[in-house]
Parts: C-alpha cells; sequence; structure tokens
C-alpha cells in the first residue's frame, strides 16, 4: 500500500540500465508465459476446435461440423435448466458469502482471546480437500443417517416418520449444494473482507467517533464503501471458484435429482467423459468463459476505480 | 440510568458478538466434528437412529483407521500426493518467481495488461482443459502416470502464483533493489542476493498454496489416472471407499480428517501473508 507513487521515481537517472532491463523482465517473464501458453493457451484452442467437430472418446478422425454442437445444445432443455442453475448458485451463494463474510470479518476484527484458534477453526472448509469435505456433508445430508434429521426429530420440528431427503428434492438439493459451497468460500471471502478492515486507518474511525455518528451510519457511509474494491475482489474468486467448480455437485448430487442441481461445469463433465462426446461437452464448457471473462474485466475495472486513496 | 443503559448496551454488543462467532464457528468446523466422531463410531453405532448421534456410546474403534492404512492403498496415495505436490511446487517455485518479480518492476504498461491475461488464464477452468489434456497426456505416453499430474497441474498454480507473487513483489520498497544496484549489484543480482532472501514470508505462501491446490485437484487426477497404486488423495479416497451404495464412513471421514488438518496448521501461520498477495495483486 505504501508503494504507490514510487513509479516515478524509478524513470530518471539511469538511462543505459533500462536497455538491459526490458530484457532480463522478459527474460524472467519468459518461462511462466510459455508455460501458461503451452498448457493453457493450446488446450484452449483446442478445446474450441474440438467444439466445432464431432470428435468422441472412441474416434481417431474428427470432421468439422461448424456450429452444429452449440446448435444441438442450445434445443436442449438440459442446457437452459443447467445455465438457469448455474446462475442461481452463483448469485445466491455468493450473495450470501459476500453478507456473511462481512458479518464475520467485522466479528474477527475486535481483538478477543482465543481469536488464532476461532480464525484457524473457521479457515478449516477452505484448507480440505473440497472431494473430502463434500463427501462429509454428503454423510450429515444422508437420506436416512442424517444428522440434521435426528435432531430435528430430537426436537420436535420434523415427524417421526417423515423427514426431508435433503439430495432428493429439488429445491431443497439446491438449497443444500449452496450451502455445501457457501461453507467452503466463506472462510476465502471472510479474510479478504479482514485484511481490508486492517487497512482501514484508524483517524478515521476515530473521527467519526468523535463526529457522533452511530454505528449504521458508519456502516453504510464510510467502512463498506470503504471495503468496496477488496470485496469486489473477495467477490470476483468466488464467482469464478464456483462457476468452474463441479466436484461439489458431482459428489453430492450428480446434477440430480432430474437435472435439477446440473449446472454447465458438471454437464460438460457427464457430456464430455462419462456420456463420450468430447465435442459437445467442449462446447458446453466453453459456454460461460465470455460471461467470466466479462464479468472479471468488469470487477477488476471497477476494484480499481473504487479504490480509495 | 445513563450508565446503566450504556452498561446494558455494552453486554448486548458482547453477547452478540459472541453469538456471531460460535453461530459460524459451529457451521464451519461441524463437518470437522461429524468427521473426528464418525472415525471412531463402530458401524452398527452409525446405524442406529434410536441413539444420539452426537455423542460416542461404544468404546472408540480403530476399525476404520485399520481398513483405511491395511485394506486400502491411503498410505501410498499420501506418498503419490506428496511426490506430486513437492516437483509442482518446484516447477511453479522456479518460472512463477522470476515471472512475478518482471510483472511487478521490469515491465510498463504492457505489464499491466499482461498481469490481467496471466489472471484471466485462471477463468479457464479445468472443466474446458480436461478434454483436449486427455488426448495430449495420452499422445506423450503419460496416461496412469504421475507424471501426468506433474506436467498439468502448474497450468493453474503458476497463473496464480505468478499473480501472487507479483503483488508481494510490489510491496517491497524499491529503495532495498536501488541500494544494492549502487554498491555494484546487477539487477538480477539484487534480485538473487537480495529481493529473494527478504521474501522468503512471500515464497513460503507460493509453497503451501501450491501444495493446497494439488492436493484438492480432482478432475485432472480423475481423468488420467486409473490404476489404484498411482491416485493422488483427493481421488483415491471417495474412489476407493464407496462401492456402488456401500460407503464406508467411518474410513472416508477418517481419511479426510487426517489429511486436512496439517495444512489447516500450516496455512494458518501464513494466511496473512496470503490474503495480501491475493489482493494487491487484484487492485493495484
Amino acid at each position: 500500500m505504501q508503494t504507490i507513487s514510487r513509479n516515478t521515481i524509478s524513470k530518471g537517472g539511469r538511462g543505459h540500465f533500462l536497455e538491459d532491463e526490458k530484457w532480463l523482465g522478459r527474460f524472467m517473464l519468459a518461462p511462466a508465459v510459455i508455460y501458461i501458453v503451452a498448457l493453457v493457451g493450446l488446450p484452449f484452442l483446442l478445446a474450441i476446435y474440438y467444439s466445432l467437430s464431432d470428435v468422441t472418446v472412441g474416434s481417431r478422425s474428427l470432421h468439422f461440423v461448424g456450429m452444429d454442437n452449440f446448435r444441438h445444445i442450445l434445443d436442449s432443455n438440459t442446457f437452459w435448466r443447467s445455465l438457469r442453475n448455474t446462475l442461481v448458485f452463483t448469485l445466491v451463494s455468493q450473495l450470501l458469502v459476500v453478507v456473511l463474510g462481512n458479518i464475520l470479518a467485522m466479528a474477527l476484527y475486535k481483538n478477543f482471546r482465543g481469536k488464532w484458534l476461532v480464525r484457524f477453526l473457521i479457515l478449516l472448509p477452505w484448507v480440505a480437500p473440497i472431494s473430502l469435505g463434500s463427501i462429509g456433508w454428503l454423510w450429515i445430508f444422508d437420506p436416512v443417517y442424517s444428522v440434521i434429521n435426528w435432531s430435528g426429530r430430537a426436537l420436535g420440528i420434523f415427524a417421526p416418520t417423515t423427514w426431508p431427503i435433503w439430495l432428493g428434492q429439488p429445491n431443497l438439493a439446491m438449497a443444500s449444494v449452496i450451502m455445501v459451497d457457501v461453507w467452503r468460500l466463506l472462510p476465502l471471502s471472510t479474510v479478504i473482507i479482514l485484511a481490508g478492515l486492517s487497512s482501514i486507518p484508524q483517524d478515521i474511525h476515530d473521527a467519526a467517533a468523535v463526529d457522533g455518528i452511530g454505528f449504521w451510519r458508519r456502516l453504510f457511509q464510510i467502512t463498506l464503501p470503504l471495503l468496496m474494491p477488496i470485496m469486489l475482489v473477495a467477490l470476483l474468486f468466488g464467482i469464478v471458484f464456483t462457476v468452474t467448480d463441479m466436484i461439489v455437485i458431482y459428489v453430492l448430487t450428480r446434477g440430480g435429482p432430474y437435472d435439477t442441481t446440473q449446472v454447465l461445469s458438471s454437464l460438460a463433465f457427464f457430456t464430455g467423459i462419462q456420456g463420450g462426446d468430447l465435442a459437445e461437452g467442449a462446447a458446453i464448457s466453453l459456454f460461460l468463459f465470455p460471461l467470466l471473462v466479462a464479468v472479471a474485466i468488469l470487477f477488476l475495472t471497477l476494484a480499481r476505480r473504487t479504490e480509495v486513496t | 440510568m445513563q450508565t446503566q443503559t450504556a452498561r446494558i448496551r455494552r453486554w448486548g454488543g458482547r453477547v452478540g458478538h459472541f453469538g456471531i462467532l460460535a453461530a459460524f464457528t459451529t457451521f464451519c468446523t461441524f463437518p470437522f466434528y461429524w468427521m473426528l466422531i464418525t472415525t471412531f463410531k463402530q458401524t452398527n453405532e452409525l446405524i442406529d437412529s434410536n441413539i444420539n448421534p452426537f455423542i460416542l456410546h461404544n468404546p472408540p474403534t480403530l476399525e476404520n483407521l485399520r481398513i483405511l492404512f491395511v485394506d486400502t492403498l491411503y498410505g501410498q496415495w499420501m506418498l503419490n500426493t506428496l511426490i506430486v505436490g513437492v516437483a509442482v511446487v518446484a516447477i511453479t517455485l522456479l518460472v512463477a518467481v522470476p515471472a512475478g518479480y518482471s510483472l511487478a518492476r521490469l515491465s510498463g504498461r504492457w505489464g499491466q495488461q499482461l498481469a490481467i491475461g496471466i489472471f484471466l488464464t485462471y477463468l479457464i477452468p479445468p472443466t474446458i482443459l480436461f478434454i483436449p489434456f486427455s488426448r495430449i497426456v495420452g499422445n506423450l505416453g503419460l496416461q496412469d502416470s504421475l507424471w501426468s499430474l506433474v506436467l498439468v497441474y502448474p497450468s493453474f498454480t503458476v497463473p496464480f502464483c505468478t499473480w501472487l507473487m507479483m503483488g508481494f513483489f510490489k510491496t517491497i520498497p524499491r529503495d532495498i533493489e536501488e541500494a544494492a544496484m549502487i554498491d555494484g549489484l546487477s539487477r538480477f543480482g539484487a534480485f538473487l542476493k537480495v529481493v529473494v532472501p527478504i521474501s522468503t514470508a512471500g515464497i513460503l505462501t507460493v509453497v503451501i498454496f501450491t501444495f493446497t491446490l494439488v492436493m484438492q485437484e480432482f478432475v485432472y487426477a480423475l481423468t488420467f489416472i486409473t490404476s489404484s497404486s498411482q491416485y493422488t488423495v483427493s481421488v483415491g479416497v471417495p474412489t476407493f471407499l464407496v462401492r456402488g451404495d456401500v460407503y464406508f464412513w467411518g474410513s472416508l471421514m477418517g481419511a479426510c480428517l487426517i489429511v486436512s488438518l496439517p495444512i489447516a496448521i500450516l496455512y494458518n501461520l501464513f494466511v496473512d501473508r496470503f490474503v495480501a498477495g491475493f489482493t494487491v495483486g487484484a487492485i493495484k
């Protein structure tokens, strides 16, 4: 945060160094760029190429079929349902993550005994391998032995003989996968927002306290606007992680019941790898990419613009 | 009167603060508590829905852990994960640390664009790339080999860690290198002898973060690896302890807990650095 205005200093004075440094910079950057071009760029182009072809898992030859795969996808109800599910899944979970992350970060911002322990415990969901954490939830949501249902029955909320099948009923299944996604991403968003809170200078809080500004006004007119850039970053990562992830859904519901929790990334996996239709799988997986890029550019621009210095 | 309302308010605030923390901590840690208790429960206790499931009724059993370590290749999977992790960490450090420095210091306006470009590669998820990769890995003859993972995993660790290191280097004052260069070191010498040593925290953050990503990865390992002796933990555990409809809950939960806790402890030590790198890169 202290190095903002340094750029101007280094420009002057060392003319003969500049040429060298340019090449050194390129040289140091080259391995990363080569790796990324070879192992992200080329496969990505290959994915686009596949999406315009009729390649399958077994086939050795492939033919160019133009936009056929995309046309076929746009005609399928499953695709539209998955697109809608992706949006619902992402928007609801990220809204919850940002709101809860703010509350939790503000609670953690205060000093209290045992703070490091609380922070350690809260970080756990982010650190555990997602596939294994999701299996933990699978057991919590078990249709017969669910601990939630046991507690519900014990407290008299659920009748002794009927209880919710968390992952087997359409709306409940969506609510359940959203909950697991919130559980997994809340820690990241919390620590990012917490870092933002710590970077707000104490004088601002002091000045507000002297002026006698109440808690809510201070929250909405001072704290949240100052947090905005960092919150946008947290949100961007949350959106990217949620949209591109299929593990939670793969482990918990496999997209079921009746595709009500199918999202684009899981649909691409089931179509491309389990169904063997690589071309259509590639086409589905490519669908969200332009949207993600737009969201990322928008958020990064906003984050830079709203930064208060 | 005045002081009494103030006292009530302060008390209310404290109770509310405690309540919020308790609720969130419960939400975040309950699954882990549940894993812990499930690991030590006997199977007949797991499926008895008449008894309170939150506590152990029988003496803790080690049977589930025995299944995990004796009947499955859990030890081997952990070793595989470790091998892949170490190799990927080494590649990532060699590639991402110089790149991050170059983006932070040695490139002008186009460096900014390039940094955003590198970030954008993060938006190309494994779910797009695993289809072409499955062919590439096949053509290289690497299917079913840990080397396929060593080759492919840096494709997501390098962009991210370059981004992290760039953010980290931006927070180091330029004077430090400039002083070293006035003392006669070249720019590269200053990078190696001055900047890298004071960046240990940032580099350790990259190490831990890379390792966590490797441990979490699921889609590629599921696609490329088919023989059980080559699995990593995140794929081996769900594949081998779920047989059709039969879930070995106790062993599954133990497996999850054992790999999560050590990483969580390490992570906790570096979380501030990690977050700083995360956000500085995006904002500045």
